[in-house]
């Protein structure tokens, strides 16, 4: 398993992030170029809330009865002569797809954006192959490769980290001598990747959506590298996800449609195809068709709270709306899947001892659950996650596990939370600072600059307002203000 | 009418203007109120920390507490904390002791500017403040609780009250609860990220109907040594108010 893009601790990433200007500002650009977007296009659509309804029952419907599904769909990839291989794992996967490039004697390989190669680790097993070569044409993802395989910071936008001169390095190295300008560097890739594809063997794609009754595949893309893909090499394999899959071209149109609209803000994007292998009567298309679905951990969640993570249609609009995201940025989260749905999906396929951080580097805003386009509920999943941590795991052996557990006791009794009140201003007081502050009408009873143990989190970044002393609290304010409304009424 | 105050531990604990400023708003528009002594906390530190066999707990106290007295509503100076109230249902559906009180305290239960808009109709709370101000939405009481109009709708009529946007209204201060303990190093960077955009209004005030998030952003405001005021918007609605301006919704304005 290798959604893992980092060896180093949670913390050192979040630092590293923290002093990386240029990429906090890009995502934060393009957060804020994307929101716009996004919210027009949804709007134009109309009604988006009901669009919402309607993607998440088509998603949860297959997933329900996902065994069915898979079985059709297999069952129509291979009366049209193509070949379906279940992988449990990336191993499996990986291991029949390198025989199939043995088989074929495949040496020049050409891949389409796909997060679940990603997943896998693909390009280097496939280049790992005597005298083969392989080019992701992805625009952003031959960027990565030729950047010494630099890992992705967004499902979607794979480079959101770099800018145009660092890009311009890159392609300086493959002999282009152009300037910095997007549009000329577009066309010198452009122009690099097709001479590439006119001599490739073996095609490899991802997969946006499955369709069960025809078995045929949904790539939505906005470059038509995917469709070069398929139509030029003249073997093809495809790699899935096992719940990527819609019942018909019905589902399909209501998802891409969606899809398009959440992920990039646009209606639709600029190819939207829907293909296998080649029939009788076509002059293009592969002759020999694969398809690989995989599982690697998705069926973890199957039966269980985590369940509706398998909804996702991998759009990234939750990570474009993520506060955390903003600011540490797609290596911060160290896995592939990063953003909101990484911090639940991570754990679920690679387990807590690597991604246990993940769920609790959240504020629970809950913008994620707001937009996501198939109602998944994000948030409540990274608190089920901290449940499994800390209620059926015990995770947290710390002194601060004690202190959380104290808390439960002292919030459930209204005694305790009775004493708390009355000693809370005495307790303060070794803590507390008569110095003035520049806000007003926050720390009417002083304040605490440095708080000891849990609270100490709280003070390393503000100042923390001094309790009152108990005569001059709430509950006191509100049993005089009780006493003098009844007296005032007696002498009425 | 009759009103249960919801006072959240955090106002119980630290900001007895809030508690003050709500009652007394409440009482000007007819409410009789009273204050449910044993409740505590709505379990939100606890139960969005994972301790959830520890939450449990805490639920039935405040929910027994909440709903021991006559009041045909519950109304509390928080958004985020409403919010908890009315997942109480989803949280305790299978519980069979629990799961009928539940639904009737989530019924129940408003955030002070919701309820004061939505539930007694007011427009204008009568108050008068001469100030810039500005709002920060929090996304509990946005986004769980579902309150988007309320506050802004009631600030519009407070009198001399410049309000003027908050760029960025959507991201979220990054108080989060215990998140703000835990993982300081984020929550750190994103009230920063709050803190300029405040500043950036030019507003002498910043408003929101949640005292957590304002401890939050006041809290930074204070440690960065940049001037602001605070007020919760019950504090503002109490603000030198001349009743004679009280207004209803679909109530002829009259001169």
């Amino acid at each position: 398993m290798t959604i893992s893009t980092s060896d180093k601790p949670f913390l050192t990433r979040v630092k590293e992030s923290e002093n990386d200007h240029f990429m906090q500002q890009s995502v934060a650009k393009a957060q804020d170029a994307q929101w716009d977007k996004r919210t027009a296009a949804r709007e134009e659509l109309g009604n988006w809330e009901q669009w919402r309804d309607l993607g998440e029952q088509i998603r949860q419907h297959v997933i329900k009865y996902l065994p069915d599904y898979l079985e059709q769909f297999s069952d129509n990839v291979e009366k049209k002569g193509g070949h379906v291989f279940f992988a449990q794992t990336d191993e499996q996967a990986v291991n029949y797809i390198k025989k199939i490039a043995k088989e074929k004697k495949a040496h020049r390989i050409v891949k389409s954006k796909s997060m679940v190669t990603t997943e896998i680790n693909l390009d280097k097993a496939l280049l790992s192959l005597p005298e083969t070569s392989l080019m992701e044409t992805d625009l952003a993802e031959f960027i990565l490769q030729e950047d010494n395989w630099d890992e992705p910071t967004h499902i979607v936008f794979p480079t959101l980290h770099k800018n145009r001169d660092q890009i311009q390095k890159v392609f300086n190295k493959l002999g282009y001598s152009g300037s910095n300008d997007p549009e000329e560097m577009a066309k010198f890739a452009r122009k690099y990747l097709r001479e590439y594809f006119m001599q490739a063997d073996l095609g490899i794609t991802g997969c946006n959506f499955a369709i069960a009754d025809n078995g045929m595949i949904n790539l939505v893309t906005n470059e038509g590298n995917a469709d070069l893909t398929m139509a030029i090499p003249k073997t093809q394999i495809v790699v899935m996800g096992m719940e990527r899959i819609v019942p018909s071209l019905k589902e399909a149109e209501v998802l891409d449609n969606m899809l398009s609209r959440s992920a990039v803000g646009q209606k639709l994007t600029s190819y939207c195809s829907f293909s296998g292998p080649q029939v009788s009567g076509e002059s293009d298309g592969p002759t020999d068709f694969h398809v690989v679905i995989l599982d690697n951990g998705r069926s973890n969640a199957l039966g269980t709270d985590f369940e509706p993570v398998l909804q996702c249609i991998r759009c990234g609009a939750c990570l474009n709306v993520c506060p955390i995201y903003r600011h540490i940025g797609g290596h911060g989260y160290g896995s592939i899947y990063p953003g909101p749905i990484g911090a639940v999906l991570s754990p679920v396929l690679d387990g807590y001892e690597k991604f246990g951080d993940l769920p609790f580097a959240s504020s629970l805003c809950a913008a994620c659950t707001e937009t996501c386009p198939v109602r998944i509920p994000l948030h409540q999943l990274l608190i089920k996650h901290r449940k499994v941590m800390m209620d059926k795991l015990k995770m947290d052996h710390s002194f601060n596990n004690v202190l959380m557990k104290g808390a439960g006791v002292a919030t459930s009794s209204p005694i305790l939370f009775k004493i708390a009140l009355e000693g809370a201003h005495m307790g303060s007081a070794p803590l507390s600072k008569s110095k003035e502050t520049s806000v007003d009408n926050l720390f009417n009873y002083g304040h605490i600059e440095k708080a000891p143990s849990l609270a100490s989190g709280w003070t390393d970044v503000r100042d923390l307002a001094r309790p009152p002393k108990h005569s001059d609290d709430f509950r006191s304010w509100y049993k005089k203000h009780k006493k003098e409304q009844q007296e005032g009424a007696s002498h009425d | 009418m009759k009103v249960a105050i919801f006072s959240t531990c955090v106002v119980d604990l630290l900001f007895p203007n809030v508690g003050q400023a709500m009652v007394e708003v409440l009482e000007r528009l007819g409410c009789e109120t009273s204050l449910p002594t044993n409740q505590v906390c709505c379990g939100q530190p606890t139960y969005n920390s994972g301790y959830h066999k520890e939450s449990n707990k805490v639920f039935y106290n405040e929910i027994d507490a909440l709903l021991s007295t006559d009041a045909d509503y519950i109304v509390g100076p928080a958004g985020s904390c409403v919010a908890m109230l009315r997942q109480y249902p989803h949280i305790l559906k299978d519980n069979p002791d629990y799961s009928k009180k539940a639904q009737e305290l989530a019924d129940k239960s408003y955030e002070f500017s919701q309820f004061v808009y939505n539930i007694l109709g007011v427009v204008d709370a009568g108050a008068q403040l001469n100030a810039v101000a500005t709002y920060h939405r929090s996304c509990h009481m946005t986004r769980l609780l579902g309150e988007k109009t309320a506050p802004f709708a009631l600030l519009d009529n407070v009198k001399d009250l410049k309000m003027v946007p908050l760029p960025h209204l959507e991201n979220c201060c990054g108080f989060g609860g215990t998140f703000s303990v835990k993982e300081p190093e984020i929550s750190k960077q994103m009230v920063d990220e709050k803190v300029d955009s405040i500043i950036s209004t030019g507003a002498q005030v910043l408003i929101s109907a949640d005292a957590s998030c304002l401890m939050n952003i006041g809290g930074r405001f204070s440690r960065r040594n940049e001037n602001i005021k605070i007020m919760h918007i019950a504090e503002v609605l109490n603000h030198n108010v001349d009743a004679s301006r009280i207004r209803y919704k679909n109530q002829p304005t009259t001169v």
